[in-house]
């Protein structure tokens, strides 16, 4: 089993940096997650790490042992790609054998080892079949036997469930992390998908533009985003942003009202809020009668999504959502009187974007 | 929406020419091979071609020749293939350079050959300039086949493994990258990348290049008489002397028949032998 770490891992294009500096450790039987929109360099960093593309600069651990200048296969890896990768020539056997193969294992033990990883997956009964006999979930299925089959000391997976329908993707998702706790293997996943990120991680690293923004728990990044981007980006829907006006004393003008907020000396800060956590007054909220404390909102889209109603307002001219209850009587035009709770308000700096405590 | 018959009406220009000039002559090669004047169904044309005596030495020196040419030609492809696909710069030109001797004739193919292997060609001059030999030699003459053959298997291979080369480039070029990233990190080096992925994925490719160039190898003809004049006889040769030189069109059609067999009985070997297995896709 192995730690892994990346010490300064930069990757440039030209003169195109995907990869800025990158510092990061991945604890022994961690299960990590990159998370960012395309093409913030998450699957350049998990490729790094697997060899199959050198960094500029930097340094990859895996355990004791330097890796970033040893092929794939000295690296004690194994992979999981996002197309599956599942050789079409080869029946499920072979495919989950291939690893074991390779490494010279003796028959006896890939018999056993394919059987083992196999039933792990539920694909004991394919054994036989070709990938273009398989559904989409079973050649996943297959792609992380193979992966799993070989006993790696760490496993990369590559945004493996990006493939699948929505039903489909839920089911692997618990599956895939019950077994992969199961294996105590290190591993590094890849996805774009806030919800697979927060449901499967212990840590889950949010990149943006070829750097790491912030790396936490699923709650602490849910919680305290340590930057406005996590904040726009983590939850859906995402954080809502007001400006704020410095009033003097870590009080904050917030469209007209003041509300309590850290001691700085500059001039404006963005306030921002959860949509769920907004107390809203009067008879559609959940909160006492309107004070002078209060905001207002006006409501210009209502979406009722079963488990609560979304309703899309305009506060100061800016997009604020708030999470209503199903059957809270709100119209579109209706004005609503809220505040925030006061312990989950979060404040970010609009120059550098990091929050500020 | 169009009617149900345009497919067919699109198709029917390119079938009518095909039965005409294609379909309709081969009949007639059949109809002469197996029916004498008299209308009458017989073999004697087979005997006649198969007990006269340049019948097996023609037989024996085409299929020696397609064995030491194509299988030969295969590997040359393969490797010339997988360096021109592996190239990050330049690529497109090595092909063109490599595939120029597709655009020149088997019969000046030879002609070029025969000027480096000729007893006052390039090989001699160069050699006696060198002091290797004191006079020039005759590498073609009548006493030394083995070096006849040996001059038409290298401008065999010269003029004819571009073609091959094409077929495996484009082959390979449609194996997804997946696939080599995927056996590189379950610890495939770079041979068991070839023989574990390249091969097995190239199959279809393979089986073009091979039956078309089995084909080609048994129609050699051109290349040989240049070469080797009528000192090394082939199967199509035979079929030009009984056609034009003993004026016999029978014997001629029944020697097709038999490169049309051999031809037939390989491309069935071929397709067998690189077969996918039932399910699999490659």
């Amino acid at each position: 089993m192995a730690e892994i770490k990346i010490k300064q891992v930069a990757k440039q294009y030209g003169n195109t940096h995907a990869l800025h500096s990158i510092d990061m450790t991945v604890a022994d039987e961690e299960f990590l997650v990159l998370l960012g929109a395309s093409g913030c360099g998450k699957t350049t960093l998990l490729r790094i790490v697997a060899g199959l593309e050198t960094a500029t600069t930097g340094e990859v651990w895996i355990g004791d042992k330097r890796v970033d200048q040893l092929a794939p296969k000295d690296r004690g890896i194994a992979m999981v790609f996002q197309n599956y990768a599942v050789f079409p020539h080869l029946t499920v056997f072979e495919n989950i054998a291939f690893g074991l193969r390779m490494s010279k294992v003796d028959q006896a033990e890939i018999d056993r080892r394919v059987e083992k990883t196999a039933t792990l997956m539920h694909i004991e009964g394919l054994l036989k079949r070709y990938s273009g006999q398989l559904s989409g979930g079973q050649r996943q299925r297959v792609a992380v036997a193979r992966a799993l089959a070989t006993e790696p000391e760490v496993l990369l997976m590559d945004e493996p469930l990006s493939n699948l329908d929505a039903l489909l993707r839920m089911e692997m998702r618990a599956e895939l992390k019950s077994v992969l706790a199961e294996s105590k293997t290190t591993t590094i996943y890849v996805t774009h998908d806030q919800v697979e990120a927060m449901s499967m991680a212990d840590r889950i690293a949010i990149m943006n533009g070829g750097k790491i923004v912030q790396a936490s728990s699923a709650v602490e990044v849910y919680r305290n985003p340590a930057a406005h981007f996590v904040a726009s980006f983590i939850g859906n829907p995402p954080m809502n942003f007001l400006s704020a006006e410095n009033a003097g004393d870590g009080w904050w003008n917030v469209n007209g009202v003041k509300i309590k907020g850290p001691n700085s000396s500059s001039k404006t800060l963005k306030f921002a809020i959860r949509p769920e956590d907004i107390v809203v007054h009067g008879p559609s909220g959940n909160g006492s009668a309107a004070n002078d404390d209060s905001l207002s909102a006006g409501v210009r889209i209502l979406e009722p999504l079963g488990s609560h109603l979304l309703a899309s307002c305009k506060v100061d001219d800016q997009l604020f959502r708030i999470v209503l209850d199903s059957d809270a009587k709100v119209s579109p035009g209706d004005t609503l009187q809220w505040s925030p709770q006061p312990d989950r308000v979060r404040w970010f700096d609009p120059e550098s974007e990091l929050a500020i405590n | 929406m169009y009617p149900k018959s345009l497919p067919y009406l699109l198709l029917l220009p390119a079938a009518v020419f095909l039965c005409l000039f294609f379909l309709y002559p081969f009949g007639l090669v059949a109809w002469q091979a197996f029916v004498n004047d008299s209308g009458q169904f017989t073999s004697d044309f087979f005997v006649e071609m198969s007990s006269h005596w340049k019948f097996n030495t023609a037989f024996t020196n085409t299929l020696l020749l397609a064995l030491a040419v194509v299988p030969f030609q295969i590997c040359l492809a393969l490797y010339m293939a997988t360096l021109v696909n592996g190239m990050k710069r330049g690529r497109d030109l090595i092909l063109y350079v490599w595939t120029i001797p597709l655009g020149i004739s088997d019969l000046a193919a030879g002609i070029i050959w025969l000027a480096i292997f000729d007893q006052t060609g390039f090989l001699n001059s160069a050699m006696q300039g060198l002091g290797f030999i004191d006079q020039p030699m005759s590498l073609l003459g009548y006493q030394s086949k083995g070096t006849i053959f040996l001059a038409i298997l290298v401008a065999e291979v010269w003029r004819a493994t571009a073609i091959v080369l094409v077929i495996l480039v484009a082959g390979m070029g449609l194996i997804p990258k997946e696939y080599y990233e995927a056996a590189e990190v379950f610890g495939a080096g770079r041979w068991k990348r070839f023989t574990k992925i390249t091969l097995p994925m190239l199959k279809p490719s393979l089986q073009t290049a091979m039956i078309l160039r089995i084909i080609m190898a048994f129609e050699v003809f051109a290349v040989v008489v240049a070469l080797g004049g009528t000192n090394l006889p082939v199967l199509m040769g035979e079929i030009y002397t009984w056609q034009f030189d003993l004026q016999d069109a029978n014997v001629a059609a029944a020697y097709a028949m038999v490169i049309l067999a051999i031809s037939i009985a390989c491309t069935l070997l071929i397709m067998w032998g690189l077969r996918t297995p039932k399910g699999a896709r490659v």
